[in-house]
């Protein structure tokens, strides 16, 4: 049996503020086609330990291992060249470029020809449902789909791993079951991991959970198990900041 | 004259430069501390200051010092409350977008610099000093009749010049304690910290950044009004403050008070004892190329620590 | 027709325009549009780094002068002909640009333009302190001897014009063809967002290293051609008031607009030719022009254009 492939293996990530240790040895391993939600309470050190597989932060200890590919050493565009699509959690578009070309700049990436470029730009437009406003600016967008737009970026560039950071956040609850839809039916292609607040979310579309506590992993386990673990329940369920 | 008593003259005109070189420079600190700016039109305050100088030490008449006193109070006055205006009718219009002030400040130093030679002309004008006695310096030498010591023919500094040096100690002393000890200093400071937290706790920040913008350029003019009786006034004599003001700044960590100063004392020591040994122009190339290098490779500056952003 | 027709023949046209010119001026405009175009080249160059990609220099003078001496040091003291001193020219700028690239985008914003303006300022004083060579402000006449390249007289006002249109539309086009590359779409991200540009995998140094090495290269050939063209290189064409031009040019033509460049520069260069009749204080003119552009016009002419009429201009 051929064993299971790790599209993200982190071990013992550790990033030192000062002296406050914001991630303290997580280690994580993601196989190939999972969904995997990262939750934890606020200041548990997410955004964190996602700056630090991505590259955006560099760790004080631990190693980071993409696509079976040591990548502690490299640089952020390095390794999201390599497969990695990132969502910002704070909308980062390109606000004066028009719909197209903000999707064209994430999938020139990849290369191809122009015209292959093009209808991957709008099929992955109207898979979010932005497809009418293709010539429009970015800009002019309202908030819920600047965040679709975000999505789509990501998505266009066939990540090996997608990362989406809090993608829900300051969406309508249509456009949020639109999302889950669409996450769904990336299930099994696309390895996610997704940091999120919404608990609906989560329980709906994530195979596997994580949950960080205080820099650390308190936590993993598959939605149920995660559900029913009261040392999570008392630390961030209970908390007060859940969505169930 | 022998190398020691000419390296001793060096060090006490370097002196005078740096004196006057650290009030310059630690007025655009100030501005690019509080406001996180750069003034490029600062050089050309300095110039307003000395221009003003002339036209109020030529109008006062009488004895030398009242004029000279005169000026001291009311260059930096009218240099300070036109910066103030500036920042209030172009820099708060830009919200102080560092790049744009930039651009902006360009265009304020051509306005300035043109309409004074429209108005003041292109001719260098003296300012008298108000006292100015020569005072021979006295060196020493082991000799035929062991420790020696006498007045080197050449080897002396005037009174005023030590009167420069001076003031300009006072007056960043008194910079200083209005940063340290003075309302306006803590309110300074808290606005530097957080300009938007200042905000919200009730400091009016708009006429904050105005009286910073006003006092960074009054320092200017100060110093200016210092060094036109040794120097006279002319309406390009703003570019090399601008320059060796850039250079200490960077030096000293952009926007730190106490590292200017002592940047200032070391570029404008050196100033004058490296052009013993080397041409100036040389020495300018040297030293220009190693501040872009120190901005390059120490952002924080010579002195600085790097800080949390 | 599409938006991309639409510009290139615009841009063409232009070019046909200013080739009619050549014998439909007066010879006083002739004289000016010479000049006009090869600034427009140096303004176009500065655009690619400024307008295209956000860099805001100020020490460009340092590219200009790089190709200006490059190219009459060696005709002066090698005997060089001007096609290879041409070149000469060109290579100084593209090798300092190298230089000056590598070491200054290792800063950003504010340090990057000062660490320009320093670099400049060294490379002008480093023009003086060599005056046996370069004549420092002074400067020197480059002799019509020569300036004949492959038997035209460089000198003589048609054979000038027609040059420095040359370079112009070479340059011109050369960069209209950049922005619609995926390299000069890439700069355009990087300057709207740069986080956002390295976080689609872009290497965002290096893409501004080109930026800035097409942008120093293109500005030391309106150097080299200046030199070549008016007979003359001196150490002014590196002060920083060289370096502040372009900018100037820029912002009234348009950042980030290809056409802005060559507006900006034959609106300001007839301003101060006309305020320079009037005051010594001429200079007063371009600081009043940066103080109103940076408050009330950002984008300049062309790019207020682009906003308001002409969606598709590049």
């Amino acid at each position: 049996m051929r064993p299971v492939k790790y599209v993200l293996a982190v071990k013992g990530l550790s990033k030192v503020y000062g002296g406050l240790r914001a991630v303290n040895g997580v280690d994580m391993l993601i196989p190939e086609g999972q969904v995997r939600a990262l939750i934890g309470p606020n200041g548990a050190g997410k955004t964190t330990l996602v700056g630090l597989i991505t590259g955006r932060i560099t760790p004080s200890f631990g190693a980071v291992s993409f696509l079976d590919q040591d990548v502690s050493n490299l640089p952020a565009y390095r390794r999201i060249s390599m497969g990695m699509g990132y969502t910002f959690q704070i909308t980062s578009i390109f606000a004066k470029l028009s719909l197209h070309e903000n999707v064209a700049l994430a999938a020139r990436r990849r290369g191809g020809s122009v015209s292959q470029m093009d209808s991957a730009v709008r099929a992955v437009l109207e898979e979010v449902g932005l497809s009418e406003r293709i010539d429009q600016l970015a800009g002019d967008l309202s908030y819920g789909h600047q965040r679709l737009l975000e999505i789509a970026m990501g998505l266009v560039q066939k990540p090996k791993l997608l990362i989406l950071d809090e993608p829900t956040q300051g969406l309508s609850s249509g456009e949020v079951s639109a999302f889950k839809a669409l996450i769904r039916n990336l299930a099994g292609n696309t390895t996610v991991l997704l940091i999120e607040h919404n608990m609906d979310v989560v329980m709906a579309i994530a195979d596997f959970i994580t949950v960080l506590n205080f820099g650390e992993v308190l936590a993993e386990g598959t939605p149920d198990e995660i559900h029913a673990n009261p040392a999570v329940q008392s630390a961030y369920l209970g908390g007060g900041d859940a969505g169930t | 004259m022998e190398f020691g008593p000419y390296l001793l003259l060096a060090s006490m005109e370097g002196a005078v430069t740096a004196a006057v070189l650290a009030l310059t420079a630690v007025g655009l600190s100030l501005v690019f501390g509080v406001m996180r700016v750069v003034n490029v039109a600062h050089g050309e305050f300095f110039m307003l200051g000395a221009v003003i100088a002339w036209y109020v030490a030529s109008t006062v008449g009488g004895h030398p010092a009242l004029g000279f006193v005169a000026a001291m109070i009311i260059a930096p006055l009218f240099v300070g409350g036109l910066a103030a205006l500036a920042d209030m009718v172009f820099l708060k219009r830009i919200a102080y977008d560092p790049e744009r002030t930039i651009v902006a400040t360009i265009g304020l130093l051509y306005i300035i610099q043109q309409v004074t030679l429209m108005t003041y002309g292109p001719d260098a004008r003296p300012v008298v000093p108000p006292f100015n006695t020569r005072l021979a310096l006295p060196w020493f030498e082991f000799g035929e009749n062991g420790f020696e010591i006498y007045w080197p023919w050449g080897l002396s500094i005037t009174s005023y010049k030590l009167f420069v040096i001076v003031a300009a100690g006072v007056i960043l002393l008194g910079v200083w304690g209005m940063m340290t000890r003075s309302k306006i200093g803590l309110i300074m400071r808290a606005t530097q910290l957080d300009g938007e937290m200042a905000q919200a706790f009730g400091i009016p920040v708009e006429r904050v950044y105005a009286m910073v913008f006003g006092i960074g350029c009054g320092l200017a003019a100060m110093a200016a009004v210092l060094i036109v009786p040794i120097q006279q006034a002319h309406y390009l004599m703003g570019g090399d403050p601008l320059l060796l003001s850039f250079i200490v700044v960077i030096i000293g960590g952009l926007g730190s008070l106490p590292g200017t100063v002592i940047a200032a004392l070391l570029i404008g020591m050196s100033d004058g004892i490296i052009s013993v040994f080397f041409t100036p122009t040389l020495a300018k190339i040297l030293a220009t190329l190693a501040v872009a290098l120190v901005l390059v490779f120490r952002p924080q500056g010579l002195f600085g620590t790097r800080e949390h952003d | 027709m599409t938006d991309m027709t639409k510009s290139l023949s615009l841009h063409l046209g232009l070019i046909a325009l200013l080739l009619s010119l050549n014998w439909l001026l007066p010879s006083y405009h002739h004289g000016n549009l010479a000049r006009i175009m090869v600034l427009a080249i140096y303004a176009i160059g500065y655009n690619v780094a400024f307008g295209y990609t956000g860099l805001l220099s100020l020490g460009h003078a340092m590219f200009f002068a790089a190709g200006m001496y490059g190219m009459a040091l060696t005709v002066r003291h090698l005997g060089w002909s001007p096609a290879p001193a041409l070149i000469a020219g060109i290579l100084s700028g593209f090798v300092l640009s190298v230089i000056v690239g590598l070491l200054a985008l290792r800063t950003s914003g504010v340090a990057f333009m000062i660490v320009t303006l320093m670099f400049a300022q060294s490379v002008f004083l480093i023009i003086l302190y060599f005056t046996e060579y370069t004549r420092g402000d002074e400067g020197f006449v480059i002799q019509q001897a020569q300036r004949v390249m492959g038997g035209i007289d460089l000198s003589e006002a048609h054979n000038r014009y027609l040059a420095a249109l040359l370079g112009f539309g070479v340059c011109l086009m050369l960069t209209w063809f950049l922005v619609g590359h995926p390299f000069g779409k890439t700069l355009i991200a990087i300057r709207e967002n740069e986080e956002r540009a390295r976080m689609l995998g872009y290497n965002v140094y290096l893409h501004k290293l080109g930026a800035v090495v097409i942008s120093g290269t293109i500005s030391a050939t309106a150097g080299a051609l200046y030199g070549l063209l008016f007979g003359y290189a001196g150490a002014t064409f590196a002060t920083v008031q060289y370096s502040i031009f372009p900018l100037l040019w820029v912002l009234l033509g348009g950042a980030g607009t290809l056409l802005g460049p060559f507006v900006g520069t034959l609106f300001m260069f007839y301003l101060i030719d006309f305020t320079s009749e009037i005051t010594t204080a001429y200079m007063l003119v371009a600081g009043v022009a940066l103080v109103l552009l940076t408050l009330f016009a950002p984008q300049g002419f062309m790019g207020e254009l682009r906003k308001r009429a002409l969606g598709w201009l590049p």
